[in-house]
């Protein structure tokens, strides 16, 4: 974890981000979204998280931006709402700080970032990375879990993709030829 | 509906790449098990490699190549390939999903990690499926 | 207090900027009133979840999870597969939306919300 890296990719990440949801134009805003979603892959990849990292780059920056310009070419731009300042959704803003505030105050009960004994480090993780090659035979400790240890989970994942396409089909079929 | 021809640069460069996409999402998926990589990965990249020959080429020419009935075909199999892992794993006596006891290989990490490929290969093939389904329901036009 | 609250900020900075990520994207969802600006916000929030995640897993002077020879550290992997799946799933998520969004645009020829429920009212 280098700092000065880090803060700047979060730095960058945050001003995407906030671009995006203010801004009036929506292709702007998912172009914005792409950009976002990649400085995320970088953090990760600097994080040494390399799987999740490959992951985030192809689907946050690759197919999320194409669904989106498509679902715009079939709809509008920009948005239609007249000029309004922020000031007008005060409930939303108040949910919001109220979030923030609820959220902040479990800081100082959260662990020091790269603590080895840190609980969730402890329990579980050391079996894992000690059976990957004994009991599942492949070195890539992040697929030994995933297809092996928590390999229910997983195909209850792969049926929600697939409820999620049907659910697509259904909605918007029109001739299937 | 008549489709827009694109640019020689892009056709040559969709040309280009397209293929080398494809090869790289089948050995990301192959390699899932001594590298960074798997079956979910494997299954986006194959399917944006699809998406940029269908958003270059038009929607007719991709279809031409891998039509919609097969792509929902192959979702299925995806899905089906995983669960029936499984279920050998309990005819051959263990737990579901347990596939040490499918008698593949010698011992049981070798089994283990014969079962991990597969499984893998079928979550690739659902994830690339579904994501195409996806795209061509969004871009058709429905007459 | 103040003393305490200055301490918290300055050792971990980094979880302000998280919660600051998911406060954008929770006032996109709801303060918004354009549909396809509230699908944006909802995946910003769900990446800003993923981001805080994958940070608490790294480990002091880790490398990432392949296995090697030597005595090493490894980052921790089980967030990695959790959230390996998640992100699939959040495009899913993302799909459907956005079929929705498709449906109602054909519907009532808006994606604004409140001119949708001006012309719920009218009918």
């Amino acid at each position: 974890m280098i700092l000065l890296v880090d803060i700047l990719l979060l730095a960058i990440a945050i001003v995407l981000a906030a671009r995006a949801i203010f801004t009036k134009d929506i292709l702007e805003a998912t172009i914005l979204f792409a950009g976002y979603s990649f400085m995320l892959a970088v953090i990760w990849f600097e994080l040494n998280s390399v799987d999740v990292s490959f992951t985030e780059a192809a689907v946050g920056a690759g197919v999320s931006t194409i669904l989106l310009v498509a679902v715009i070419a079939l709809t509008l731009r920009f948005e239609e709402e007249e000029e309004k300042s922020i000031l007008r959704n005060y409930f939303a803003v108040i949910a919001c700080i109220t979030f923030f505030i609820v959220l902040a105050f479990g800081l100082p009960d959260l662990p020091k970032i790269g603590d080895p004994n840190a609980p969730h480090n402890l329990h579980v993780v050391p079996r894992y990375i000690k059976g990957s090659y004994e009991e599942s035979g492949v070195i890539n400790i992040v697929t030994a879990i995933l297809a092996n240890y928590r390999g229910y989970d997983t195909l209850g994942e792969v049926t929600v993709i697939f409820t999620a396409g049907i659910s697509v089909l259904l909605l918007l079929r029109r001739v299937l030829k | 509906m008549k489709e827009t021809r694109r640019g020689i640069i892009l056709r040559t460069n969709a040309k280009f790449m397209v293929p080398f996409i494809l090869l790289w999402g089948l050995y990301v998926l192959t390699h899932g098990t001594s590298g960074p990589g798997g079956g979910f990965q494997a299954g986006v990249v194959l399917a944006a490699g699809f998406i940029l020959y269908a958003v270059v080429f038009g929607l007719q020419e991709t279809q031409k190549i891998f039509p919609f009935r097969a792509v929902l075909v192959i979702a299925s199999l995806g899905v089906s390939i995983y669960a029936w892992i499984g279920v050998f794993a309990i005819i051959f006596g263990g737990n579901f999903l347990e596939y040490g006891k499918i008698p593949l290989a010698h011992d049981i990490a070798e089994s283990s990690k014969l079962g991990i490929e597969m499984v893998e290969i079928g979550i690739g093939l659902t994830v690339m499926a579904i994501m195409l389904s996806i795209f061509y329901t969004f871009v058709q036009r429905g007459d | 207090m103040v003393l305490d609250i200055i301490d918290v900020i300055l050792t971990k900075y980094n979880y302000i900027i998280y919660i600051s990520l998911m406060t954008l994207g929770f006032y996109g969802m709801i303060g918004k009133s354009n549909l396809i600006k509230k699908l944006i916000g909802m995946s910003v929030f769900q990446y800003a979840i993923f981001l805080f995640y994958i940070s608490i897993a790294d480990v002091e002077g880790g490398i990432a999870p392949i296995l090697v020879e030597g005595e090493v550290t490894y980052t921790n992997p089980l967030p990695h597969v959790l959230i390996l799946t998640a992100i699939v799933v959040a495009v899913s998520t993302l799909a459907v939306g956005l079929s929705l969004v498709i449906r109602i645009y054909r519907e009532f020829g808006s994606v604004d919300e409140n001119k949708i429920l001006m012309r719920l009212k009218d009918d």
